[in-house]
């Protein structure tokens, strides 16, 4: 039986273990030099901190994991550096790139992990040099021991505007602000289901609590106005909860409002999508397991629902095991089964905890750029609503009219924020404007690249 | 855009140019990190006029790093790492 894993994160890495587990070595491909996936991404070499230093609390999982995936590379087809751009479902074909080279590799069933990337919403001033997504600035630190830049703001919302405050403080760098656009009341109110993650949470509350006792400016329930500069950002204002407008000088500042799905391959092999209203995003249908109505094909970690690192190891053996289950192989699921339902339950206080701003994306002035790769206006997208062609009833129009979303990110960065400026200028809801369609390759391929 | 070398600064050196300029860099960089460690300032101009662009989502997704490297062509400079000798112009 021939499998194929994409994605060698916490989930790829459990799926893997797995299946060589029952004697069946996949093929394993990932994009990156090396395995891991974001979360715990080890630095290239010639960085030498030590796993303590690089994920803190996380240390233990992160050793753990990378043990993992060490002793699976050899057993397995290993393929790091290399982009899975499509995926044929009829033929069971993924089409690669690596070093130049296009390859194709077959497959009777294959477990998608594709992990997951910051979800943004536009700021005025954001495509300027010194901004970068949460995630961004964390790998900065993380994967190359750099800050991204002298006096750095934060501003979004969610566990890792925290975590990734203090990791900077903690290397060094001065904090000048940390701005959560969720209100205190809003996360207060999540607090009782937040307690079915104790530790997490308990954690959570560790940053907090530390970036006050070291005197950091803290605000909560801001809007942002702008992110000035001319050439690179100089400095970032807000207004507060009570409508008094302030401002900070930093040279940089690191954005992001929780996570989405990096589900493009799902969308490509023909998995449907379903709205999912906790995590307010598009997300591809799976069972608990990881099965997709597509035969063959399995999901787990953050590229089909963001659960988070704990949930993804679970879920990618999970799928696993579901794919040898078709298989007609006997396993057991019942521990992995309960583990899934009992970490869910603390995902959902989460999306309480941290709701997607959607006033923020709606309310953004006609002149704010909200697509990078095609430097289109939030007016532009409007007006895609009104004519003078056919006027947009949902997103997909939209992008034909104005080119939301058809750039070299594929709306990847815009999309999220698109479909909210969209349906607030319908008058309907998110989930009725719809989602930007995937199309291949799913991130660019150089023409020259050859068969 | 100037990165802050934190941590691990203690690595080999490497030389890159860029636009034809000596720029040093230490080994385990990525481009990204050395052009913006190293003073660039900036990676690329946006086709539309609105300026500089730096990369933004630095995990290989948002296509917004793109450099020119002699011999590889253009790549993000997130997911490229910066070997000594390497020639780099702005994308």
């Amino acid at each position: 039986m021939k499998v194929a894993v994409v994605g060698a994160g916490p989930a790829g890495v459990r799926a893997v273990e797995a299946l060589l587990a029952h004697d069946i070595r996949p093929v394993w491909i990932d994009e990156a030099m090396d395995g891991g996936g974001r979360i715990y991404q080890r630095p290239p070499a010639g960085l030498r901190r030590d796993a303590k230093t690089l994920y803190g609390f996380e240390a233990p999982r992160a050793t753990a994991l990378h043990a993992a995936l060490d002793a699976a590379k050899p057993r397995a087809d290993w393929r790091p550096e290399t982009l899975v751009w499509n995926i044929r479902p009829g033929q069971r074909q993924l089409s690669t790139l690596s070093a130049g080279r296009q390859g194709v590799v077959e497959y009777d069933a294959a477990i998608l992990c594709t992990g997951a990337m910051d979800r943004v919403v536009p700021v005025k001033g954001w495509t300027l040099p010194g901004v970068t997504t949460m995630g961004g600035a964390q790998i900065a630190l993380k994967s190359q021991g750099c800050g991204i830049g002298q006096r750095v703001a934060f501003l979004g919302s969610g566990p890792l505007l925290w975590l990734v405050a203090y990791q900077y403080a903690k290397a060094g760098a001065e904090v000048v602000a940390v701005l959560d656009t969720t209100r205190f009341a809003t996360k207060l109110a999540a607090a009782p289901g937040m307690l079915r993650g104790p530790a997490t949470f308990a954690k959570g509350l560790y940053y907090i609590g530390w970036l006050r006792a070291h005197g950091i400016r803290i605000a909560e329930g801001v809007t942002p106005l702008a992110i000035e500069g001319a050439g690179s950002v100089s400095g970032l204002s807000w207004r507060d909860a009570k409508g008094g407008v302030h401002r900070v000088e930093c040279d940089a500042v690191g954005l992001g409002w929780g996570l989405k799905p990096e589900a493009q391959l799902a969308d490509l092999a023909g998995i449907p999508f379903v709205f999912d209203a906790a995590q307010h995003n598009w997300v591809p249908r799976r069972d608990a397991a990881g099965r997709t109505p597509v035969t063959g094909i399995y999901l787990a970690g953050d590229g089909s629902g963001i659960g988070g690192a704990e949930v993804a190891e679970v879920a990618g053996a999970r799928a696993a095991l579901a794919l040898l289950q078709d298989a007609g192989r006997r396993v057991e699921t019942a521990a992995l089964d309960r583990k899934l339902a009992s970490l869910g339950r603390f995902r959902v206080a989460l999306e309480k905890a941290f709701p997607f701003p959607s006033h923020l994306a709606a309310g953004l002035p006609d002149d704010a750029l909200f697509c990078r790769c095609e430097g289109l206006t939030v007016g532009e997208l409007r007006a895609t609503t009104t004519g003078p062609a056919i006027p947009a009833p949902e997103l997909n129009r939209a992008k034909a009219i104005s080119r939301a979303g058809m750039g070299r990110c594929q709306g990847r960065v815009c999309g999220a924020a698109a479909a909210e400026i969209l349906a607030a200028q319908l008058g309907c809801s998110v989930a009725e404007v719809g989602r930007l369609r995937g199309q291949a390759p799913v991130k660019p391929i150089p023409l020259t690249a050859t068969p | 855009m100037k990165l802050v070398r934190l941590r691990d600064t203690d690595r080999a050196t490497l030389h890159l140019t860029l636009e034809g300029s000596g720029l040093a860099a230490l080994e385990g960089d990525t481009v990204l990190t050395a052009l913006l460690a190293g003073g660039a300032g900036h990676l690329r101009d946006s086709e539309f006029g609105d300026g500089h662009r730096a990369g933004f989502c630095l995990m290989g997704a948002c296509q917004d790093c793109w450099v020119v490297v002699e011999g590889l062509g253009r790549v993000r400079a997130c997911a490229t790492l910066a070997k000594d000798g390497m020639k780099v112009r702005r994308g």
